[in-house]
């Protein structure tokens, strides 16, 4: 069975001094998950770097929740075309040395 | 070194109230700031100028400094010095300062000059998550074939790593932690390193899948026989059909290339038969095809 590792919302929360109530409306909107265990709630570690990107967006870059969610659309989207150039290319190297 | 208009970065006036400034340094870390700009190397260093513009004229006491000297910062640290001479009569130094920070190869040589390289500065305790390193591992295709470790040099530091057999041209894999320091506590930055797979074999790859092409002679490709054909692991014994056609495909399961990350796991090789018509025949072998076409029916 895997290990997951979890990490306290409230320490992220203090350590990062932002309000739990913008962690909940992440969770609500769809962009993070919340596994709650006896009352509390955690982040499973690999959301960890998601979450701190949800925090630069909207406490330094001022974006709301509706841009964040837009704005990790549209990331998701650069992504994977980004994928698609690449094998793309990859194809392309098949046919260009002939 | 040049002087640097941080006003003129951040597209403000010298009399920009703080509100001011940070509205302009917001709305242009959205245009640039790496989280939304992947890979892009211009919008990174953008958003470092901006950035560094934000940390002097967001804090009041490095504003007035650099306010102060303006052009002259070349020469701040002497005129600093002899001020602090005058007030150490009067109190005690302070050990303050812009001490330097974990993050200032973030910083221009300017601000490093001026303020000492530091990010977080007097009063502020922001934390900064270190920058990600972006590096380039070039590999031959064999080299991708088989599972391998390799000692990377990034920023002065050593890192080794294990490159899974597999791995794509133009593929990247984050390295978590093994970035820059973060600043105040902040988490160390990641490592990203996109793979150059270099192809100089005789075969083609696309995926887990290899491609070759093999010469057959007339004889093998009209009786059929055995042909011995190179694999990456090595040769191979394969049973031609008799009447084989020009541009004949075979299939050779699992003697293609690993699949990444799923050991033990190969794709295909698919062998295109070229069939090779004989040039400078004999006057017996000549002999013998006109015999053939007399008979061909």
């Amino acid at each position: 069975m895997k290990t997951k590792y979890l990490i306290s919302i409230d320490d992220f929360c203090t350590n990062h001094h932002i309000d739990v109530s913008f962690i909940s409306s992440l969770q609500q909107t769809g962009l993070i998950e919340i596994t709650t265990i006896e009352e509390s709630g955690f982040i499973e570690a690999d959301q960890l770097l998601l979450l701190e990107k949800y925090v630069r967006f909207y406490y330094e870059m001022d974006i709301n929740l509706e841009g964040i969610e837009t704005v990790t659309y549209l990331l998701q989207k650069i992504n994977s075309l980004q994928h698609e150039i690449g094998t793309l290319n990859n194809r392309l190297r098949l046919y260009e040395s002939e | 070194m040049a002087f640097i208009d941080y006003y003129q970065i951040l597209g403000i006036d010298k009399t920009a109230t703080p509100k001011v400034i940070k509205d302009a340094y917001r709305k242009l870390a959205r245009k640039y700031h790496p989280d939304l700009n992947p890979n892009n190397q211009d919008a990174k260093a953008n958003f470092q100028q901006i950035n560094e513009a934000n940390e002097v004229l967001s804090d009041p006491e490095k504003r007035k400094k650099y306010d102060q000297y303006g052009n002259d910062w070349q020469h701040a640290n002497e005129f600093e010095q002899q001020k602090q001479q005058q007030k150490q009569s009067s109190r005690s130094q302070s050990g303050g300062g812009f001490s330097g920070g974990q993050n200032a190869g973030d910083f221009s040589d300017f601000f490093e000059s001026m303020f000492g390289g530091s990010a977080g500065g007097r009063g502020r305790q922001v934390k900064y998550r270190g920058e990600d390193y972006t590096t380039e591992i070039h590999l031959q295709l064999l080299e991708a074939y088989k599972t391998h470790k390799q000692t990377l040099t990034v920023n002065g530091r050593d890192i080794r790593i294990t490159i899974p057999a597999g791995v794509e041209n133009g593929q990247i894999i984050k390295i978590a932690g093994h970035g820059g320091a973060g600043t105040n506590g902040g988490p160390n930055g990641d490592l990203y390193i996109t793979f150059s797979v270099a192809n100089h074999s005789s075969f083609k790859r696309l995926d887990d899948n290899l491609f070759a092409t093999i010469d057959l002679d007339i004889y093998t490709a009209v009786l059929g026989g055995e042909i011995t054909v190179d694999t990456l692991e090595g040769k191979v014994k394969l049973k031609v059909k008799p009447e084989t056609q020009n541009g004949t495909k075979v299939n050779l399961k699992g003697k293609g290339f690993p699949v990444y990350k799923n050991e033990g796991q190969f794709g295909g090789l698919q062998i295109t038969y070229a069939v090779k018509v004989p040039t400078n025949l004999t006057d017996k072998q000549k002999k013998l095809f006109e015999e053939l076409r007399q008979i061909k029916g």
